[in-house]
């Protein structure tokens, strides 16, 4: 038996939770589940696309399908994708949520996540696009693993970006306001939080994040503007496993929903794949609603 | 004349479909503030269960049942009440955007099970072959587009009158109870997870034989009739109607598919045919600022008659 699924799993896991981390920032502190995230993702794809195209090409770095250009047009789209996200904060969430019915925001999310995925059908079709076409040849290393160097950067890329996220949650003053708001907003109020710029807060990490995810498929995959919304219940099923609110837990949420999913793919068929994510989720509804590191609902 | 009588009966009979699931989504979100993001998927296993129950057997797929229609409709109907009702067990307690999530995972694996599980829903191609009501009739176009007219609006009709006095029984009132404040009609004895539990199964009823019904009005069904348009296009429908109101559920489905369908004419008569599959992205771009635009400005929809508020 081959282990290459627990690579396959670990890649695919890294992307659920980097996306999954959004959605639990978004949930802890704006109190609503963002239907539109997996189109976050998508769009940062897609911007990353067309800003790699403006800069025109270049040679890729040696072992890398990709060069200098894709890493600067991906920090030039997580920008764009946080500011997208600000602008539909602005124009709908923001009016809504002043209304206090959270659900509503939840509907509008829905609404919004059909217009951006669609708006990106029209503009890009919906025919799949790569930033390379490059074929990489996998290493061997070892137990009858095989990995290609784009898998190596991206891992990294994504263990520095977690890494850097949870410092950021535990160490920084904006962080420590963020976990505050989340766990008691009328008391973050009180001690003079400034909501507004926990809210922004919010929107760029987990846009940036998302962002990072929608390249790291489209360089491992392809990109497509269904690619969000195919990762939507995984992320979502990442989150509430990890625990809502917890960056750790969503990123362990992600990696476990990873791997079942690539066992799933190994051991069942790659068809049923798109199940595991809701047979977890309805699980840990069952069993432990608060997931692995959430804490109970006061 | 006579060419577009028949088609004046299919375009209100397909409408009419669409408002009878906006009938149900009106219960579970109208009358009880239950969001569900996967009615096509409730749609699809109310379709399947009656299309496998009543249509012929086939050499690779479990069936010939040979039920009656109405059976089958009845099945669906159930079958779907249960796995609604199953969702919302699961769910309920929680959050309310846990079932919202669930919902759309329900959407997604039915669609997994209609595609793979070839054995039982025949993967891909679907189901053919599922009876037609009034079949007898069927080489007369348009007699036959009518009587199936009559069919569905006479199931349409019962019911927006069955849930008519739903709303208002005692039971109904308990719902817009919770739904206004959940918080004094618990300090009433109500039990909020039951009542939930009872509207959301309902609401599924209702979705799962509409979805029968459009299955034996068409007579084929196949997964990509349950993709997650139809359900944006239900919520359309009941955001534009005007959602606590039935009527307004069922007019806000002949509106917003009269909408639909005259913006693809357009769309086809204007767009040059490589540019197609573009257009018909505007239009759901369309359809979603909308939704978004009625959130904002007219949240009480269009349809619905006035209410007086406290």
């Amino acid at each position: 038996m081959s282990l290459q699924f627990l690579l396959d799993g670990l890649i695919a896991g890294s992307m659920i939770g980097l996306g999954a981390i959004g959605v639990t920032l978004t949930y802890s502190i704006l109190r609503f589940s963002n239907f539109a995230h997996g189109d976050f993702m998508a769009w940062g794809a897609y911007g990353a696309l067309v800003v790699v195209g403006l800069i025109g090409g270049s040679l890729p770095l040696a072992p890398l399908s990709f060069g200098l250009p894709l890493i600067l047009a991906m920090a030039v789209a997580m920008g764009l994708t946080a500011l997208l996200a600000l602008a539909l904060d602005w124009l709908l969430f923001a009016r809504l949520r002043a209304r206090g019915q959270s659900i509503i925001v939840v509907m509008a999310s829905f609404g919004a996540s059909m217009a951006l995925r669609n708006l990106l059908e029209f503009l890009f079709t919906s025919s799949p696009t790569y930033y390379s076409r490059a074929i990489q040849i996998a290493q061997p290393i070892g137990m009858g693993i095989r990995i290609t160097a784009d898998q190596v950067a991206l891992l990294l890329m994504t263990l520095a970006l977690v890494t850097g996220m949870h410092l950021f949650m535990q160490r920084s003053q904006r962080g420590r306001e963020m976990r505050a708001y989340s766990q008691n907003p009328a008391l973050a109020r009180v001690v003079g939080i400034d909501v507004d710029r926990v809210v922004r807060a919010t929107w760029i990490i987990g846009a940036a994040l998302a962002c990072a995810a929608g390249v790291m498929v489209g360089i491992l995959v392809q990109i497509r503007p269904l690619m969000g919304l195919d990762l939507l219940l995984p992320i979502f099923a990442a989150a509430i496993l990890g625990g809502i609110g917890s960056v750790p837990g969503a990123v362990l949420g992600g990696l476990i929903i990873g791997l079942s999913e690539a066992a799933a793919v190994q051991f069942v068929g790659a068809e049923w794949r798109a199940a595991v994510a809701f047979m977890i989720l309805m699980a840990v509804l069952l069993v432990r609603p608060m997931g692995l590191f959430g804490v109970a609902e006061r | 004349m006579i060419d577009l009588l028949g088609y004046g009966a299919f375009f209100l009979s397909t409408a009419l479909i669409f408002g009878l699931i906006t009938l149900g989504l009106n219960l579970q979100w109208g009358l009880t503030g239950l969001f569900n993001v996967g009615i096509a998927g409730f749609v699809a296993i109310g379709a399947y269960t009656s299309a496998i129950l009543t249509s012929p057997d086939t050499p690779d797929r479990v069936g010939g049942f040979d039920w009656p229609i109405l059976g089958g409709w009845l099945a669906a109907a159930v079958l779907t009440a249960a796995a609604a009702g199953f969702t919302g067990y699961a769910t309920l307690r929680l959050k309310s955007d846990y079932l919202a999530i669930t919902t759309f995972g329900v959407a997604v694996v039915v669609q997994l099970v209609a595609l793979n599980a070839t054995g039982l829903t025949g993967g891909p191609f679907g189901v053919a072959f599922i009876p037609r009501p009034f079949a007898g009739v069927q080489d007369q176009p348009v007699l036959f587009n009518l009587v199936n007219l009559g069919v569905i609006a006479a199931v349409t009709l019962a019911c927006y009158l069955a849930l008519q006095v739903l709303s208002r029984s005692p039971w109904g009132r308990v719902l817009r109870a919770l739904r206004e404040d959940e918080r004094a009609a618990v300090a009433l004895g109500k039990s909020v997870q039951s009542y939930r539990i009872q509207a959301f199964a309902v609401g599924g009823a209702v979705m799962g034989l509409a979805g029968a019904v459009q299955a034996h009005f068409i007579g084929f069904i196949a997964p990509n009739t349950y993709l997650p348009t139809l359900t944006f296009q239900i919520w359309a429908m009941l955001m534009v109607g005007g959602s606590g109101s039935n009527r307004g559920a069922i007019l806000g489905a002949i509106v917003v598919w009269a909408i639909w369908v005259g913006s693809g004419w357009v769309s086809a008569a204007v767009v040059p045919p490589d540019l197609q599959a573009r257009a018909a992205s505007l239009q759901i771009v369309a359809i979603g600022v909308m939704l978004c635009l009625i959130l904002l400005w007219r949240p009480q929809g269009f349809f619905a008659p006035r209410r007086v508020r406290k």
